[in-house]
């Protein structure tokens, strides 16, 4: 697996030690202070609303938690969440990618233009898609179905998830966009142009040549949205509040409710655990996918 | 085989609706920010006379400054320390590489998987403890902590594609680490450097998870702001458009600017 190392001195350890430490003693303690600290409390019955009752508890947390239904229907949301957003991000991203590589007027304009939405804080971007896009009554969305003479969409109470994935992915379409654009810059026009002389079409090209060319940014592209999109928030928050009913609760959102508005610390905690475990086997496949590529 | 000309129109001219399109929601919000409330919520129209009425009103809520403010310390101050902190380790890894180095970055970059929410109420508990909580020194230590694997993941990136011999040459003069990193390093990675501490200021200004929880009035920055409008107040759509044009114009610009570079440092390099 090593690769020999890169040239130059190997010096002794001291300095890479000193130089490292602060960074790395710095995460390592981010991370496992409220790491040890949430799997304490998951044991712990904790609840901020009844200072009486403490103690051990056992698994009593984990067992109301997964015997909850709303446990599953946020993993679940969660996924959800996830998957379409990925599906549309990264087959919307390469396709644009490749049609925003193409010489065309203003090229440059038109790609700044198509990237802006990445920089949009989600608060932001959340409260204009809802009143401005998204609204039944006066919304650009309600106006537009009524030129075509159809049915204006109450869209966060009858289509809750497709809502809110339809934020997130103009929120993070961009950002795909961007890196693939990105990757697409490197690709060798010889190899394109002595395609199209042995009679390859543009779709051939796009998925003998294009595609696997990208694959290294793709991969890149799942890997940053997935640390982002597993634990969407503010979108929710601002949005639906995880409603109706439970309909846009994803695990986030629902350990935002345990413990913030229901106090119950043990019980989030042991939420909180869930959602790490369910991050770390996303992570160690990730990883994985990541370290390959990068030793090419 | 069509016209070359008349395919290449027709490509820009399905770049540009699509570009249209995904622009569009911003579009919107900048128009609404300069429109009456009336207008706001009548049929979308294009023709109005522009007011900057939402926007006087909007700053006469004398606390948006005070959110503005708010943000731009949080944001630049935790970009500022993660720097300094990243920069030693990105520099020790990219020219006194070990073998533990690709595990470290690897390593560093999992913490980012730790979903925030995980350890959400250890936190929130440790700065009710120490008093942290709703104060803008707490925010910048998380911002910094969680944005101290990208920077360093950037900035290893940026140096690692500075030729050796240039470093080599001045340790030969005798420079010192401290040196070698402030006169040489540094002055040749300004660009590098600053596209890694613009993402980091973008991170921290659209941040909204711990912006959300841990402030409440005297420390919350814009994100949160901003959320205060999804109340039923939030119905006053220009208000709420100017509002939102102000906190995200300076960070958009940002964004346009540096897109380029921050594209290279964000991937490991490993899209050039």
């Amino acid at each position: 697996m090593n690769k020999p190392r890169a040239a130059g001195r190997t010096v002794g350890g001291l300095r890479p030690l000193a130089l490292q430490g602060p960074a790395v003693t710095l995460l390592f303690l981010w991370m496992i202070v409220p790491l040890a600290m949430t799997v304490w409390f998951s044991f712990q019955r904790y609840n901020l609303l009844m200072p009486g009752m403490t103690g051990f508890a056992g698994l009593e947390n984990y067992e109301y938690l997964f015997t909850d239904p709303a446990l599953w229907t946020a993993m679940l949301n969660t996924l959800l969440l996830v998957g379409w957003v990925l599906v549309i991000t990264v087959v919307g991203g390469t396709l644009l990618a490749v049609l925003f590589q193409q010489e065309f007027f203003g090229r440059g304009i038109a790609r700044v233009l198509v990237i802006s939405p990445f920089f949009v804080m989600p608060t932001v971007s959340a409260l204009v898609w809802k009143n401005l896009m998204m609204h039944p009554a006066n919304g650009v969305l309600a106006w537009l179905a009524g030129v075509f003479g159809a049915e204006p969409v109450d869209w966060f109470s009858s289509l809750p998830m497709t809502s809110i994935v339809i934020i997130v992915a103009w929120q993070w379409l961009p950002f795909a966009l961007l890196i693939l654009l990105t990757a697409m810059q490197s690709l060798d026009d010889d190899q394109v142009e002595a395609a199209r002389m042995d009679g390859a079409g543009p779709v051939a090209i796009f998925f003998f040549i294009t595609l696997p060319h990208l694959k290294r940014a793709i991969s890149v592209v799942i890997m940053i949205e997935m640390i982002f999109l597993l634990t969407v928030f503010a979108e929710i928050f601002v949005t639906t509040s995880g409603g109706p009913g439970l309909a846009t609760t994803n695990l986030a959102y629902l350990i935002y409710i345990r413990a913030l508005l229901d106090f119950d610390v043990g019980m989030a905690s042991a939420g909180g655990v869930v959602a790490i475990i369910l991050a770390n086997i996303v992570a160690i496949f990730l990883v994985r996918m990541v370290a390959k590529n990068l030793d090419e | 085989m069509t016209n070359p000309t008349v395919k290449r129109f027709a490509i820009g001219l399905l770049a540009w609706v699509i570009a249209f399109v995904i622009f569009f929601p911003i579009f919107w919000m900048v128009l609404t920010g300069f429109k009456t409330e009336t207008e706001a919520v009548a049929d979308p129209s294009l023709i109005f006379s522009p007011t900057l009425d939402s926007y006087a009103e909007v700053q006469q809520r004398a606390d948006y400054f005070k959110f503005a403010w708010n943000s731009v310390v949080v944001a630049f101050g935790s970009t500022l320390l993660a720097l300094i902190i990243a920069i030693p380790s990105a520099y020790s890894m990219s020219f006194l590489p070990t073998k533990r180095t690709k595990g470290t970055l690897l390593w560093m970059l999992s913490t980012k998987m730790l979903p925030p929410v995980g350890v959400l109420v250890p936190i929130y508990l440790l700065f009710r403890d120490t008093g942290l909580l709703d104060t803008k020194l707490g925010l910048t230590i998380v911002y910094t902590l969680m944005n101290l694997p990208i920077v360093v993941w950037m900035l290893y990136t940026f140096f690692k594609d500075l030729p050796k011999d240039i470093l080599e040459a001045g340790r030969m003069d005798g420079a010192s680490t401290f040196q070698e990193v402030w006169h040489l390093l540094l002055p040749l990675t300004v660009p590098g450097i600053a596209s890694t501490g613009l993402l980091s200021v973008i991170l921290s200004w659209n941040e909204a998870f711990w912006s959300l929880n841990l402030t409440s009035s005297q420390a919350a920055p814009l994100t949160a702001y901003i959320a205060s409008f999804s109340s039923p107040e939030g119905l006053f759509w220009a208000k709420l458009s100017a509002a939102s044009t102000m906190a995200i114009a300076p960070i958009l610009v940002f964004g346009w600017l540096t897109q380029k570079q921050m594209v290279r440092g964000l991937t490991f390099g490993a899209v050039k």
